[in-house]
């Protein structure tokens, strides 16, 4: 019979036990999901980001916004009340990397999509005081006077098509031209304004 | 749901893991001492010894309850695709505990509670219903969650963003003109006028908008712009500039300008014309909707009728 002590006098023998130990969880909580429709299959209605869009997010994720800002409405009354309709997998099977986050310093932005206008979005962008006064968000002006560099668009659309995202070879064929010198701020709002619009009605 | 191969493959994981547990636990105390004693295991290192006493009786208790407590919980709330003992109550009924039920009983209920009060709200006619202070109030919190965010927490909105505050109205400021604004939304259409006007037509135009509201101006450039707004601008602003409310065409004519009155702003404004949207409130709310339009229409209403 295996004894403490030469479990302990044996580190491989230890690394493996740990290994076990601890996969457990990992077993029963995360390979089923790799496996499961509700994770895998696109809720109805659910399209990839458009080119534009998809520079959209790139810039979400430059600048940062999902370090405050959650997009992950939990079943809670009081979320459903305020944001909308909660989140369900079927509608992120097309991020890669999902952007749920994991820290609200300000809204969930699950349900963006639509509640303000462009305009709002642009003001907002440009000074959150002008419209929010009481806002703590940063100014983000340098979004107006830099333009959309759409060289590597459809390099990066390939690569989300590797990964499951169903691009077609038209979409990848037009991205460049779709988004090359527009400003940045014209792809965050667009980025923005398709946020959560799949599901409206919970 | 889960396939009957993954609905196994936790179960056999889970459950073999907590009896796992306790094997562990009924192994490692096999052989121990039963009383604490001064006996070492033997161990020394650099003069610290080893008592070789029994698992602290606490701590296995501990180990023991967490096993218990572990079995308990999936009976409580169910397994992968075995339901659990425990119930909320959805549609009158008592169904199986998921987070989605909890939700919606916790939906059900508070939307059961406050319903008799918005219904309450929703028979009284908005211009009586202004006067019900803890409508108001009900009001004031919707506005400050939904509309602040754009006209600001004291409704005095922001550039581009109108004032609700003052007597002036893009839409009509009845209350059946506000709650068709926050049912089904508005979008304003002001085109651009530099191709049309070119360069100095706008010029002119600009003056000409400026002398509608007695703002200093060039006299001759405005003369020079009059026949062509009779011709463009007068189809929405009026001919003398009143606007329209049924187009939510501005009032020309008075001191508040949505996106400033200056030379510079008015010249900007016709060139690029405005597109300003107000979001509609039935597609967003999705419970009690029209109580809700109701009553924060009726807080908005209250704006402007006390002075």
């Amino acid at each position: 019979m295996i004894k403490h002590d030469d479990i302990e006098r044996s580190l491989p023998l230890m690394v493996v036990m740990i290994v076990i130990a601890l996969s457990w969880g990992g077993l029963v909580e995360i390979v089923p999901l790799m496996f499961h429709d509700e994770t895998n299959e696109p809720v109805e209605g659910l399209k990839p980001l458009s080119a534009l869009e998809l520079e959209g997010r790139d810039i979400y994720i430059r600048e940062g916004c999902h370090v405050c800002h959650t997009q992950m409405v939990r079943p809670f009354r009081a979320e459903t009340e305020r944001y909308g309709p909660y989140s369900v997998a079927g509608e992120s099977v097309y991020e890669h990397p999902f952007l749920w986050g994991s820290k609200r310093t300000g809204p969930d932005l699950a349900r963006l999509g639509g509640r303000y206008s462009d305009e709002w979005h642009r003001a907002h962008m440009y000074n959150p005081r002008d419209v929010v006064p009481e806002s703590i968000m940063p100014s983000y002006p340098w979004l107006f006077e830099n333009k959309v560099d759409g060289r590597d668009t459809p390099k990066k659309m390939e690569a989300l098509r590797m990964v499951g995202v169903p691009y077609t070879d038209a979409d990848i064929e037009g991205a460049k031209d779709a988004v090359d010198g527009k400003p940045e701020i014209e792809a965050l709002v667009a980025y923005l304004q398709q946020l959560g619009t799949v599901i409206t009605k919970r | 749901m889960l396939d009957s191969f993954w609905q196994g493959w936790i179960l056999v994981i889970t459950l073999g893991s907590i009896i796992g547990c306790g094997v562990l636990i009924q192994y490692t105390s096999r052989g121990q001492r039963k009383e604490e004693t001064d006996e070492t295991t033997g161990h020394n290192y650099d003069g610290i010894e080893e008592l070789d006493n029994p698992l602290p009786r606490w701590w296995v208790m501990m180990f023991w309850s967490t096993i218990v407590f572990a079995v308990a919980y999936m009976g409580v709330y169910g397994y992968g695709n075995i339901k659990g003992f425990l119930t909320v109550e959805v549609d009158g009924e008592q169904v199986a505990w998921s987070s989605h039920n909890q939700w919606k009983e916790e939906v059900q209920t508070f939307e059961q509670k406050i319903a008799p009060l918005y219904n309450e709200y929703a028979e009284t006619p908005i211009a009586e219903l202004i006067h019900n202070e803890e409508a108001m109030q009900t009001g004031q919190r919707l506005f400050k969650s939904n509309c602040s965010v754009c006209h600001g927490t004291t409704a005095k909105g922001a550039r581009g963003f109108p004032n609700l505050t003052d007597d002036d109205w893009l839409y009509g400021g009845k209350p059946e003109n506000i709650v068709q604004t926050i049912t089904h939304g508005r979008q304003a259409a002001m085109p651009a006028w530099q191709s049309v006007l070119g360069d100095e037509g706008v010029a002119d135009m600009t003056q000409y908008v400026r002398s509608l509201s007695g703002l200093e101006h060039d006299a001759a450039a405005a003369q020079r712009a009059a026949p062509k707004y009779q011709q463009n601008c007068m189809v929405c602003h009026g001919a003398e500039g009143k606007g329209n409310q049924l187009l939510g065409a501005p009032n020309l004519t008075d001191d508040v300008w949505l996106y400033g009155g200056s030379t510079k702003d008015i010249t900007f404004t016709l060139k690029n014309g405005r597109n300003g949207r107000m979001p509609a409130f039935n597609e967003i709310w999705d419970t009690n909707t029209d109580q809700k339009i109701h009553v924060v229409s009726a807080y908005v209403y209250s704006l402007s009728q006390k002075k």
